[in-house]
């Protein structure tokens, strides 16, 4: 088995820990940009949709700033916005490089894209259930919460995979800036170095990740349809 | 209970504004059965958000149960609507929750402990005859077993009034009319105030006491179901009883000079309508024996609106000029609508005196 390994993978196998560094280093940065995403693409989903010319809290001046807003950010090319962010990342982490000085950027990147998501799994609950929801003398508040969040579970979580396999493809671009993880490792040695079998395995890793993200989002989708 | 003042509506985007509501205004009884037809598009289902404020009128006024609603605040509003039961032609149930669930929803924020709170959602189940799908979603119901459910959980704050905007459209005949049953029932039973909308006459005959016809956003007529079917005075009115009547398929025959409508010379085609409860007595017999004619039913279709036959006949009917003349002036005294809908007595005329 070691001795495959040897054969097949002779650049990895000899530095077997720093591919294993870089693949915490990717999980880290994804794990944590995708939860401070996740929280703030799911609020101002929420806000979009409510305040939408058709929503439940009606108000043009707040849809308009956000729904501006998010298509300034979409528009930026990530390397482009990495680089860009430097000093508000440096003013805000204390560093703009490693992992730590990643995770900024990654959520800029990532939020306006979550927000989109949410926006159009919350577009998608039946206007009839929030009508009908009214009718029950429902708040604002409550339709959010107990219409428009749980109707919209499966479009959501099917939101929340998209975003994630998209956040890995980024992180690897983080590693332009020096985040680490297994972006910077491919190109450090892969690329730069022509350790061709050092790009496949990051390649092989990244892949059983996507298929993880992938395979989870299923399973939880399937449970909260009816 | 319910009183709607000069309401008005207009929806307007970009520079196209429909107006859907035109200053219409109606009082419907407290436990009666209210009715609102009309053609889509004829703003029955604007005026009827009107009622609780799901669409807010540019004008006019919504009284429910002697409360201004349009001048409560969206609290008071809210808790208004509790009392206002709604149920729509797509259910709108909440695909997430089960049935007890979806029931329960509406009993958020009503101060009811949790075990309260089940044995209100059960007792309501078993109102509607659904007690044994409590743990079903609803996409693994029929519709009619949906909109039982719709009724259930609009029932779950004790309202005083039901909207059920075209809630038996989306269903087969026979599920409507076990959903009508039940809102006629649950009418007696709870003395709840029904409002529905609809764009079947047959829906308003089976179950309402009074109606309101809607035309291009104003009640063009109005009144007792009775008195509406037996004595249709606008067009639009006209053209819903035909939909659920035979009797104004005679002109049809006419035309395409079917052999049931031909006619000898002397006869005539009459077309008899009931507008007065009354016609439990024997008048086609009556008055062919008493004025020697015999009258030939080509087409009869009488039904029972509350509790009274309505409808109507139409019949050849051959015999002397003058005793046929003296048959309608009878029936007309009856207050029997008498319509001439072909006529060859003349041509009797003509021939006997040729004969003569």
């Amino acid at each position: 088995m070691k001795e495959i390994l040897y054969i097949l993978l002779p650049n990895v196998s000899a530095k077997p820990n720093e591919i294993i560094d870089a693949t915490v280093q990717t999980i880290n940065m994804m794990v944590l940009s995708g939860a401070i995403s996740l929280i703030f693409g799911l609020i101002f989903g929420v806000i979009v949709v409510v305040t939408s010319p058709r929503g439940i809290l009606k108000n043009a001046f707040i849809y308009n700033i956000m729904d501006k807003l998010i298509n300034v950010f979409r528009s930026i090319p990530f390397v482009i916005l990495l680089a860009a962010l430097i000093p508000f990342t440096r003013m805000v982490v204390g560093t703009a490089i490693g992992t730590k000085g990643a995770i900024l950027p990654l959520v800029f990147g990532t939020v306006p894209f979550f927000t989109r998501q949410i926006e159009s799994a919350l577009y998608e609950v039946d206007k009839g259930l929030i009508e009908a929801a009214q009718s029950m003398g429902s708040s604002p508040i409550e339709i959010i919460f107990r219409v428009y969040l749980r109707e919209s579970l499966p479009g959501i979580i099917r939101g929340v995979q998209i975003t994630f396999i998209s956040l890995l493809g980024l992180t690897a671009m983080a590693g332009a800036i020096g985040g680490g993880g297994l972006g910077d490792f491919a190109i450090r040695y892969g690329h730069q170095r022509n350790q061709t079998d050092v790009t496949y395995a990051t390649v092989i890793i990244i892949l059983i990740m996507v298929s993880l993200i992938q395979g989870l989002g299923n399973k939880a989708i399937k449970k909260t349809t009816h | 209970m319910i009183e709607l003042k000069n309401i008005t509506k207009t929806f307007s985007e970009g520079n196209i504004s429909v107006h859907a509501v035109k200053d219409v205004s109606l009082v419907i009884d407290k436990g009666e059965i209210f009715g609102i037809i009309g053609f889509s598009g004829a703003g029955k289902s604007t005026l009827v958000r009107c009622i609780n404020l799901l669409e807010r009128p540019d004008a006019g006024k919504v009284f429910v149960d002697g409360k201004d609603l349009t001048a409560l605040k969206a609290r008071d509003l809210r808790s208004a609507r509790k009392k206002i039961g709604m149920i729509f032609q797509h259910f709108n149930l909440m695909p997430s929750r089960t049935v007890a669930g979806n029931v329960e929803y509406s009993l958020f924020g009503s101060g009811l402990s949790k075990e309260a709170k089940r044995k209100k959602v059960r007792e309501l189940l078993s109102l509607v005859d659904i007690a044994d799908k409590e743990n079903a979603y609803p996409s693994q119901l029929s519709g009619g077993q949906k909109q039982r459910v719709a009724i259930a959980r609009a029932l779950a704050n004790d309202p005083k009034v039901l909207l059920c905007d075209e809630a038996t459209s989306a269903l087969d005949p026979q599920t409507t009319a076990s959903i009508l049953d039940l809102l006629q029932s649950l009418n007696k039973k709870l003395g709840l105030t029904v409002v529905v909308i609809t764009h079947e006459m047959a829906v308003v005959k089976q179950i309402c006491d009074r109606v309101a016809v809607m035309e291009d956003g104003n009640v063009v007529e109005e009144g007792d179901v009775f008195s509406i079917f037996a004595n249709p005075k606008h067009q639009i009115t006209k053209d819903f009883i035909k939909t659920t009547s035979n009797l104004q398929k005679i002109e049809g025959l006419i035309a395409s000079g079917s052999d049931v409508a031909k006619l000898k010379p002397g006869e005539v085609i009459l077309r008899l309508s009931y507008k007065k409860a009354n016609t439990s007595e024997a008048l086609i017999s009556e008055v062919s024996r008493k004025f020697n004619i015999n009258l030939n039913i080509i087409y009869a279709d009488v039904e029972i609106v509350k509790d009274a036959p309505i409808g109507g006949t139409v019949a050849i009917v051959s015999g002397e000029k003058s005793d046929i003349d003296a048959a309608i002036k009878y029936l007309q005294d009856k207050e029997v609508g008498v319509e001439v809908i072909k006529d060859e007595r003349n041509i009797v005329h003509s021939l006997t005196k040729c004969i003569g």
